[in-house]
């Protein structure tokens, strides 16, 4: 073992010594101020007598597993400051999400590295410990010797997690931006594994780490988590916060998680939304739930049928939004009744001139609003469809259903 | 208006099982030993004790739900958070060793169950022990749950059986509200024993994380609150039905000591086959049903105390301690009721000498936690709640720790 690590647990109860060698106290508190250093400890809280000295990095000589020597003895009383992040009372036994592994977990111990500087010697953070191995240096700190508890400890290997994928929760806004929290590598990490994350929170944590994450990311993380959860965070959110989360989503998820609200809540987040997204939604939710119309998307691309291929990829390459629902193109006439469906594949091998009509699939396959979701699995499940079509009594098209929305449905009813 | 109230059978029908389950459980093999013994010495006089202990359990298990529902967390995962690693650690090995001993004596309720059916045990353990760990193992909390909701109906056994055995109704009726006291040792011992086994830790543990798991929330608390107390009333008339059945059938003709619930079982043969088929097949389940549970919830306890990967729909290789944990619950509580000669009483009273150190303590904890302001907003308890939550508790603690001498007593009796 390096000598030059060091744990959480043993630098707790290390005596400080004066310029003379006497004990001034003992280590009950390490703080790092995130702002200045986020790996740094910045300051060491010492109990003394009945009062807390703060000891600041430089003014550390050594430190070992025998105690802190000190370089000056000008040591100012403890008093609470907000730019701290103190790792027993703010780490220690928190729950912690780890970025790498994909999991919350909880902090048992943490390592630092001593290293020497020309000044002074600093504690730098490197990784926080859980499992069994820092089990039993909590269990035995502070009772047996600390060199007997390193040699305890060998057989058993270690459970780090790297500091830099370390993400705290923090519940309170203000405090999140002191102490300079800003979510590490949750960004990268794909929505179905934050929704996990996010599962397995408290309300508090949940609400820290989608308000951390930016309403884009909260909304795609949101539409993975089950519909009753869904409801539970929306519920406890602000109704402005909802919303901006909720015109994130896709209508249809949206409009399934708003029908798990209580109504005065739906109403609340309605009232903070802008108006076309609002009313986009109200109509998917005057649909059953157990319908095809419950569970149909509004977004789809739909273009009249004598529309000619070359212009239908070139309205397709000019609009952005287009991109997720590109998958087939619902043709009109011009009463906006279905007439047939395109696929992108043989859009993209046709000849540029050629009106759409010419290529659509035969026969149409297509739904009513009305239709119950066993009709709709049927379909998807008889004609291997990709997506689907979604009439209401006028033939009109008033929707589509994909078939990830099948897949989630045939796994909830599980 | 019609819509709202709608509203509100819907999200009663969807906190309904926490609550249920845990009260209901309640009534293990240990629990209708108890209360089989209580009706067959001493008749229709213990059933007064039932509304005081239904009361009692109901705070005590309304306080875990409401810190379930509004924190989000688990129990352990508080005591861990506010208390620290080691208190949680020898809190949670002393819930291991007594839900351990539980899980043997649910074990043996099983086998002695199905031994009246003429089932040998070394058939019927092993089997039982691989139906429990197949269905948890192999389903979500989901099905878990309604699997246990439709265990939890089948103690309606209980009171077909009570009726079956036509107790006298009136002499019923006046003694549940009619507190008798009587200053012989062995009437003490019983009221004692009532009451001590109603509130078992493990109990706090998993209904605050049946509460989280189901995603219960603060909004639907009040729904919530109804299912735990339904919950728990419902134990105590499962626990009225055994008393009445008992007394009906062997204090009326004599009163004695039964030496465990399948003699009470057996004593109900003059009344019928189905009353002697729905007492032992009502024991078979709530044994079954508990032996289910009871590892079950001390795997996740601990793991999620002590900070490892936990849940049933992780895989082995990533929760690999909650598995084991599980596996040996299941494993040696099985395994010990097959070697001839083990000392189950002994385990059994050992097991209710850990439960009464340890719930005086868990209670504790739970008070000072849902008191915290900073934890539980403006859900904490009110100061006319925590007079009567620190009176339950002193109680409680009083009485069992009185358990904990008698079980002591016995202990070295048996030596």
């Amino acid at each position: 073992m390096a000598d030059s690590l060091l744990y959480l647990t043993e630098l707790l109860g290390l005596p400080v010594f004066d310029l003379k060698g006497r004990t001034i106290g003992r280590v009950k508190e390490a703080a790092l101020v995130p702002l200045v250093d986020p790996v740094r400890i910045d300051r060491f809280l010492i109990g003394a007598g009945a009062t807390w000295l703060t000891v600041r990095y430089d003014q550390v000589k050594t430190i070992s597993l025998d105690g802190i020597n000190l370089t000056d003895e000008q040591l100012t009383p403890y008093h609470s400051d907000e730019y701290m992040l103190r790792l027993v009372r703010d780490l220690m036994d928190q729950q912690i999400i780890d970025a790498h592994g994909r999991k919350v977990v909880r902090v048992t111990d943490v390592t630092f590295d001593i290293r020497r500087l020309e000044n002074y010697t600093g504690l730098f953070v490197v990784e926080v410990d859980v499992g069994l191995r820092s089990i039993l240096r909590r269990l035995f700190q502070g009772v047996a010797p600390r060199r007997w508890i390193r040699r305890m400890q060998g057989p058993i290997s270690p459970n780090s997690i790297s500091w830099e994928f370390c993400n705290i929760i923090e519940p309170d806004p203000m405090r999140r931006l002191r102490l300079n929290i800003t979510p590490a590598g949750l960004q990268k990490m794909h929505p179905a594994d934050l929704a996990e994350i996010v599962e397995d929170l408290g309300p508090e944590g949940r609400e820290a780490v989608l308000a951390a994450l930016g309403s884009e990311s909260a909304a795609e993380t949101l539409s993975e988590l089950d519909p009753d959860v869904q409801a539970s965070i929306l519920e406890s959110m602000e109704a402005d916060k909802a919303a901006a989360i909720i015109e994130e989503m896709s209508p249809d998820e949206a409009a399934d998680a708003l029908q798990e609200l209580e109504q005065e809540t739906t109403a609340e987040i309605l009232e903070e939304m802008e108006t076309e997204e609002k009313s986009e939604l109200t109509e998917l939710m005057e649909y059953e739930e157990h319908t095809a119309g419950g569970l149909m998307n509004t977004e789809y691309l739909a273009m009249p049928e004598h529309t000619t291929v070359g212009c239908a990829i070139d309205s397709i390459r000019t609009n952005p939004d287009s991109a997720e629902a590109a998958t087939a193109i619902y043709l009109l006439d011009e009463m906006d009744r279905l007439t047939g469906t395109v696929t992108l594949g043989r859009l993209l091998m046709a000849e540029p001139g050629i009106p759409l009509r010419e290529l659509a699939e035969e026969p149409l396959h297509k739904i009513h609003a009305g239709q119950d979701h066993k009709r709709v699995t049927e379909m998807f499940d008889k004609y291997n469809l990709l997506s689907l079509g979604v009439v209401d009594e006028n033939n009109r098209l008033i929707g589509v259903i994909t078939a990830d929305d099948v897949i989630s449905l045939l796994r909830w009813r599980r | 208006m019609l819509r709202r109230l709608r509203y509100h059978i819907a999200v009663f029908l969807s906190v309904i099982g926490p609550g249920f389950i845990t009260a209901v459980v309640d009534n293990d093999a240990g629990g209708i030993f108890t209360y089989s013994q209580a009706g067959a010495k001493y008749g229709y006089l213990p059933l007064w004790t039932l509304a005081p202990i239904t009361l009692l359990l109901i705070v005590t298990q309304e306080m875990c739900s409401r810190m379930g529902a509004v924190t989000g967390k688990g129990l352990s995962d508080l005591i861990r958070e506010e208390f620290g690693l080691r208190t949680t650690f020898f809190m949670m090995a002393l819930l291991v060793l007594a839900n351990l001993t539980n899980v043997m004596a649910n074990f043996a309720g099983i086998a002695s169950s199905l031994e009246l059916f003429h089932v040998s045990r070394y058939f019927s353990v092993p089997l039982a022990a691989l139906l429990v760990w197949v269905l948890i193992v192999r389903s979500s909390y989901a099905r878990i749950e309604k699997i246990f909701l439709a265990a939890c109906s089948l103690y309606i056994c209980y009171v077909v059986s009570g009726i079956l055995v036509k107790p006298d109704w009136k002499e019923a009726a006046i003694y549940s509200v009619r507190p008798v006291l009587l200053f012989e040792p062995g009437y003490l011992t019983m009221l004692i024993g009532m009451v001590g086994t109603s509130v078992a830790p493990w109990m706090q543990f998993y209904l605050q994380a049946a509460v989280v798991e189901k995603g219960i929330t603060a909004k639907d608390y009040a729904e919530s609150r109804i299912e735990v107390i339904v919950g728990c009333i419902v134990m105590s008339v499962i626990a009225f039905f055994i008393i009445v059945a008992c007394a009906g059938a062997i204090w009326s003709v004599e009163p004695r000591d039964i030496t465990d619930a399948t003699d009470a079982a057996s004593a109900l043969r003059p009344f019928g086959r189905y009353a002697f088929l729905l007492f032992s097949a009502g024991l078979f389940n709530a044994s079954l049903f508990a032996a289910s549970i009871l590892p079950l919830s001390t795997s996740y306890t601990v793991c999620e105390g002590l900070g490892f990967e936990s849940g049933v729909n992780r895989t082995f290789s990533e929760a690999p301690i909650f598995y084991g944990l599980f596996t040996f619950l299941i494993v040696v509580g099985g395994g010990v009721v097959l070697i001839p000669g083990f000392p189950l009483v002994k385990m059994i009273l050992l097991s209710q000498v850990i439960n009464g150190a340890l719930l005086p303590l868990i209670l504790g904890y739970m008070i000072v936690l849902v008191n915290k302001k900073r934890l539980m907003k403006e859900w904490t308890n009110s100061a006319l709640y925590n007079v009567v939550a620190w009176a339950a508790v002193i109680v409680m603690s009083g009485l069992t720790v009185a358990l904990v001498g008698i079980s002591v007593r016995r202990l070295a009796g048996l030596n």
